[in-house]
């Protein structure tokens, strides 16, 4: 009885989840594009409420909502669900979408995706073996074969993510790393923007005028035929000194428009900066400025924390909240129900990761998917998104495994089966230091470029 | 050769509609073989014969302006591209017949590139809504144009033109569908053709000849007077009768 009840609270939220991510969809993504193919905002949504349902399970575990059998069935088909669309359903539809576009292969479109994905399979499966993540006594086709190669990609994800972000996070919240524009700044370059495409238009204005005494010419001298006859006598190689001009100016132009490209790239970006300049000297600006002052120390702490991980081969032992506990108990002596309070607060813990952690991903996938789509990809780059958006979370339930305290992690480790869970805090370790160390490293460059380009002349 | 009159023209759109490959076929008379995202803007160059057969023929060139990007950009890049809509004489609007998003976004475009225009404060003042009110009062000549024509199956093709019959009427424009990897939809002679001729000499009119004709009208309020007491008095958007403030863009 108290299983079917359970089981109606868990449908219920599915079904919420799967709303959302509906609504964030419509809203959010596809909102300059029009959907016609509704498979694939089930596919998304699906993925998302699923995804969003291990977190809530995590959560009932913490608070001990539910019945304990219950949670134990739902992780499991919970797993089993996630699993098969990330690895079956996500790759066979991108294979599908990418041989949709191509317009050679449309005819046979199920055979080559089929062929896509085996070779998606092939490399997946090819991915576990340099990695140490199994106990060779697992067979086949068992959950943590497949757990363990979506872990490792989904890890390697979240480290490059998360070693950008807290290096990009406090270099755009603190307005010490703004460069000084001024509206002249931006005036002179939009007039230098102008005079090119005056330039190109003039060089233009001489091709066209040559093109058409040309043809004006060709019809007298060789009578041609039709419209292509015409075409033909314009560009074939016509006597004359015309066509080497021609060729010369198109040289011009060319090189010109990109020049042209190169301005309209920069007054944006002078644009941009300007605007967050006038944000900065805002309330809200201001209050930005000083959480970068806190979240650049947050970083320069991690950096270093992960290093000591490596260097001196540790992995933590105790989560944050117990250690915590034990402090304030051992050393500070203040006495209270560690029991209680040690629940409540890994779950408020817990909470907050979680929280951050979608919401992160969601504005992240959605700058990602503006910055790159376009009306014919739209699809693709959505279901790729929805599959990393997948192993993301996957991949983050086997991390959160660390940040709780020992009683809870048990239905972890009892579902998801004997993993080598060091590995991929080692793994994350590893992927983190070199994504933050290359993106400081790039960052200080694009820097250091920038005000070189508006000194010059 | 540069001391011919020119005009300017934007071409404005989603992008994938095929901007870039409509001027390409406008100016080169040949399909562009390899489209690629236009950065900015890229201009053409057309040499257009005003009145073509009468005696008062005349060469001008029209330079059609293909400003990139999406209406949903940033607002640094909606800001730079606003440097492009200086001084235009008419407006073609590009959108897809395959995506109905692409037609819809076109009062959103339309409104960016003339409300630069009529408000010189430098301030961009879009909320988005749809205004018939500035479309009764432009004075600038619009085109709507939907490509990929080829790409609408036989049976859906009547409910297609009839929705962007539709959309052309709220700009008060004329509209042209076509294909722009097949020439012979702008070939001489068809209708398509004369709607694009009779487009380009409608701007090059109001740039050049406007301003001569314009003194001997009405004003608004008399005109607006005389039609209600007078039945039967003729319309006046139907004479282009505009006010003077329209005439500045130059």
């Amino acid at each position: 009885m108290s299983f079917l009840i359970d089981s109606s609270i868990m449908i219920t939220s599915q079904i919420l989840f799967f709303g959302f991510g509906w609504l964030f969809f419509m809203r959010q993504l596809f909102k300059d594009y029009e959907v016609r193919q509704y498979v694939v905002q089930v596919i998304f949504s699906v993925t998302f409420a699923f995804s969003c349902t291990m977190f809530e399970l995590i959560i009932f575990e913490i608070l001990k909502v539910l019945n304990s059998s219950s949670r134990y069935f739902h992780w499991k088909m919970n797993l089993c669900v996630i699993l098969l669309i990330l690895v079956f359903m996500v790759p066979f539809y991108i294979g599908y979408f990418i041989v949709s576009n191509i317009r050679l292969l449309h005819k046979q479109r199920l055979l080559f995706s089929c062929l896509l994905w085996l070779t998606f399979m092939y490399f997946f499966w090819k991915l576990g073996d340099p990695f140490p993540i199994l106990s060779p006594k697992h067979g086949i086709l068992s959950i943590e074969q497949l757990i363990s190669r979506v872990g490792v990609i989904g890890v390697t994800l979240m480290a490059l993510l998360s070693g950008f972000g807290a290096v990009n996070c406090p270099y755009t919240y603190m307005s010490y790393f703004l460069r000084n524009v001024t509206d002249a700044d931006i005036l002179a370059l939009e007039r230098r923007l102008l005079q090119t495409m005056d330039m190109i238009i003039s060089k233009k204005k001489r091709m066209a005028m040559t093109r058409r005494t040309m043809f004006q010419k060709g019809e007298v001298h060789n009578k041609p035929s039709g419209f292509w006859g015409m075409i033909k006598s314009v560009t074939t190689s016509a006597p004359g000194s015309e066509m080497p001009d021609l060729t010369l100016i198109q040289q011009e132009v060319d090189a010109l428009e990109e020049l042209s490209r190169q301005l309209f790239l920069e007054t944006a970006d002078l644009y941009a900066t300007k605007e967050r300049i006038e944000y900065s000297k805002t309330f809200k600006g201001k209050y930005f400025n000083f959480l970068g002052y806190f979240f650049s120390i947050y970083c320069v702490w991690k950096i270093f924390m992960a290093t000591i991980n490596i260097v001196f081969d540790r992995v933590g032992k105790t989560d944050p909240v117990t250690r915590g506990i034990e402090i304030t108990v051992n050393y500070l002596g203040i006495q209270f129900d560690v029991k209680f309070w040690s629940q409540h607060i890994s779950f408020i813990l817990v909470g907050i990761i979680i929280v951050t952690s979608i919401r992160g991903l969601l504005i992240t996938l959605t700058k990602f998917f503006y910055a790159i789509s376009s009306s014919k990809s739209s699809n693709v780059i959505v279901l790729l998104l929805a599959q990393i958006m997948g192993m993301y979370f996957v991949s983050s339930v086997l991390l959160i495994r660390m940040s709780m305290p020992l009683e809870y992690r048990t239905i972890i480790t009892e579902v998801l089966g004997e993993l080598q869970f060091n590995f991929y805090h080692r793994w994350f370790d590893v992927i983190f230091l070199v994504s933050a160390l290359s993106s400081i490293l790039f960052l200080y460059l694009a820097h250091k470029q920038a005000p070189e380009k508006h000194m010059a002349p | 050769m540069a001391s011919l009159d020119r005009v300017k023209v934007l071409v404005l759109g989603d992008s994938g509609v095929g901007k870039s490959s409509l001027v390409h076929l406008l100016c080169q008379n040949q399909v562009l073989g390899n489209p690629s995202w236009t950065v900015g803007c890229s201009v053409d160059v057309r040499v257009h014969d005003y009145k073509e057969g009468t005696p008062e023929e005349k060469t001008y060139y029209i330079e059609l302006w293909d400003v990139g990007g999406s209406v949903g950009s940033a607002s640094s890049v909606k800001s730079t591209r606003a440097v492009f809509y200086n001084s235009v004489n008419g407006i073609i609007l590009v959108h897809d017949l395959t995506n109905k998003k692409s037609s819809q976004n076109l009062y959103r475009w339309s409104l960016e590139a003339l409300n630069r225009d009529l408000v010189p404060t430098g301030v961009l003042v879009t909320n988005g809504d749809y205004d018939r009110e500035q479309f009764a009062d432009n004075q600038i000549p619009l085109l709507v144009i939907g490509t990929k024509l080829d790409q609408i199956h036989e049976t859906k093709r009547h409910e297609v033109l009839t929705r962007t019959a539709f959309l052309a009427e709220d700009f008060n424009a004329e509209e042209i569908n076509l294909d722009c990897t097949n020439p012979r939809y702008l070939a001489a002679g068809s209708s398509n053709a004369v709607k694009l001729s009779r487009f380009f000499d409608k701007v090059i009119e109001k740039r050049y000849f406007l301003r001569e004709g314009n003194q001997m009208t009405l004003s608004p309020i008399c005109w607006q007077i005389f039609s209600i007491l007078i039945p039967g008095f003729p319309d006046r958007k139907r004479f282009g009768g505009g006010t003077l403030k329209s005439l500045h863009y130059d």
